[in-house]
């Protein structure tokens, strides 16, 4: 019994009167820290993501506080945050450019044929390494949901093989740009509502045979644009969002309608 | 006499550093910068000491009646992290500055072996409590030494004309091995 009880007990004495010895100096040895980074560490997320830069939402917090880093830095927090975290530090925060990510694919399992079937490990990262991927069309969404694991914020579902972003929750975190093997994850600004959901940059006649909702490069969007907000190469047209004013002429001209809009689908569902 | 035998022995022919090659972590980490040196130095200084004296009477008033001698090295290094700690806040308030340069090496104290070493060879030795004290000063000496002399070596290796490939941690490396080759020197000393 002897030999549990005695090291046990010089153990466990040992490290008690240690820890009450040094919260006690820690009491006595305080140090003032400016009680602002402890504000502005309240005002965010708190989601330790990383996607402002700094290590963790304590680095920025500290960033902030020094006036090292401005009170929008916080990429996820948005309006919101920035406007608090301007109250603590006596700034106004002007305005975020709020961005969000949008997947640029649409060949669901109908839409886009496949070149072989996989069944190897759910994940886009391996079936890349594969050929390219079970999709004819080399540039498309694998739909395996490794973008849907990554996502903290919910924000990422699995529609029919595709992976599809809600704007609402998407914190342009950018976890999910990052992983996805075919960079076809991209940041939109928010108030964009107009988007051409391809990628690829094969030509007219291939994208046809491989997807029935992919950009097969007819122009027709660049010629009708009256704003003058689309750019063309590689075979895919592209949206300039800066010059885009959400008028939604090219959305009804695109034949294949690769050209996808958030607005429509909110007036659907309202509907 | 045999105090000052001690003193010499562990500062100069049994440097923990050159002889024994403990502590090589914040040796080469520390030594970039006289300031930084000094300020390891100090600390370690202190710590080494305490730790001597603390772990001496824990060691012969409560381990060894207990007959659970076999706990030393856990209860040392628990001994060592809380002083260690204690020091950290310490510094903090009383020499931000201070606090600042030695960043991570501060807590890094913890699990410089030369603490260890000194605390566990001493019992191994065995000394007497005033003898335990003093082989602790004199090895945190003989580490400061090395320190200091380390740094003023790479500061003066700033300036120097090093070739391209060993640039940085390796002509570093160069010099200490030199050094360990000049104290063996001392060998015949005591």
């Amino acid at each position: 019994m002897e030999a549990i009880l005695y090291p046990v007990t010089v153990l466990g004495g040992f490290g008690l009167l240690f820890g009450i010895l040094l919260s006690i100096a820690s009491n006595v040895f305080k140090v003032e820290v400016d009680p602002k980074i402890e504000e502005v560490l309240e005002a965010l997320p708190g989601a330790n993501c990383g996607a402002c830069g700094f290590p963790g939402c304590a680095g920025l917090a500290t960033a902030i506080a020094e006036g090292k880093a401005p009170v929008n830095a916080c990429p996820i927090g948005g309006q919101k945050v920035a406007d608090q975290v301007a109250e603590i530090m006596g700034v106004s925060a002007g305005a975020v450019d709020k961005k969000v990510a949008v997947v640029l694919c649409q060949g669901s399992c109908d839409k886009a044929k496949d070149k072989f079937v996989y069944e190897g490990v759910e994940d886009c990262r391996y079936e890349t390494e594969l050929a390219d991927g079970a999709k004819a069309c080399s540039y498309g969404c694998l739909g395996c949901g490794t973008c849907y694991d990554v996502c903290q914020f919910d924000a990422i579902r699995m529609v029919d093989g595709v992976a599809v972003i809600d704007k609402e929750k998407c914190t342009a975190c950018m976890k999910c740009i990052d992983v996805c093997p075919k960079g076809i994850i991209e940041l939109v600004p928010y108030d964009n509502e107009y988007v051409v959901k391809c990628k690829s940059e094969d030509k007219g006649k291939e994208v046809r045979a491989n997807c029935s909702i992919g950009c097969i490069g007819c122009r027709l969007c660049v010629r009708n644009c009256p704003s003058d907000a689309f750019t063309f190469e590689n075979n895919l047209a592209k949206i300039n969002y800066d010059k885009c004013t959400n008028c939604g002429i090219c959305e009804e001209k695109c034949p294949t309608k690769a050209i996808w809009t958030s607005a429509d689908k909110e007036e659907k569902a309202a509907s | 006499m045999k105090l000052f035998t001690i003193l010499v022995s562990t500062i100069l022919v049994n440097n923990y550093v050159f002889a024994r090659f403990l502590g090589i972590c914040p040796f080469l980490g520390v030594s970039t910068k006289m300031e930084t040196a000094t300020g390891m130095g100090f600390a370690v200084t202190f710590v080494i000491t305490l730790a001597s004296a603390i772990t001496y009477f824990i060691q012969h008033a409560i381990l060894d009646p207990l007959g659970i001698g076999y706990l030393q090295t856990l209860i040392f290094i628990l001994v060592i992290a809380s002083l260690v700690q204690f020091i950290e806040l310490f510094i903090r308030k009383t020499s931000p500055g201070l606090y600042n340069a030695m960043g991570v090496y501060l807590p890094l104290i913890t699990t410089n072996c030369v603490v260890l070493g000194v605390t566990i060879l001493n019992i191994q030795e065995k000394y007497t409590f005033i003898e335990a004290i003093t082989s602790g000063f004199g090895a945190s000496l003989g580490f400061f030494l090395a320190l200091i002399l380390l740094s003023g070596v790479r500061e003066k290796l700033e300036l120097a004309d090093v070739p391209e490939a060993l640039k940085g941690v390796p002509i570093a490396l160069i010099s200490a091995g030199l050094m360990s080759i000049a104290f063996s020197g001392f060998s015949g000393l005591v």
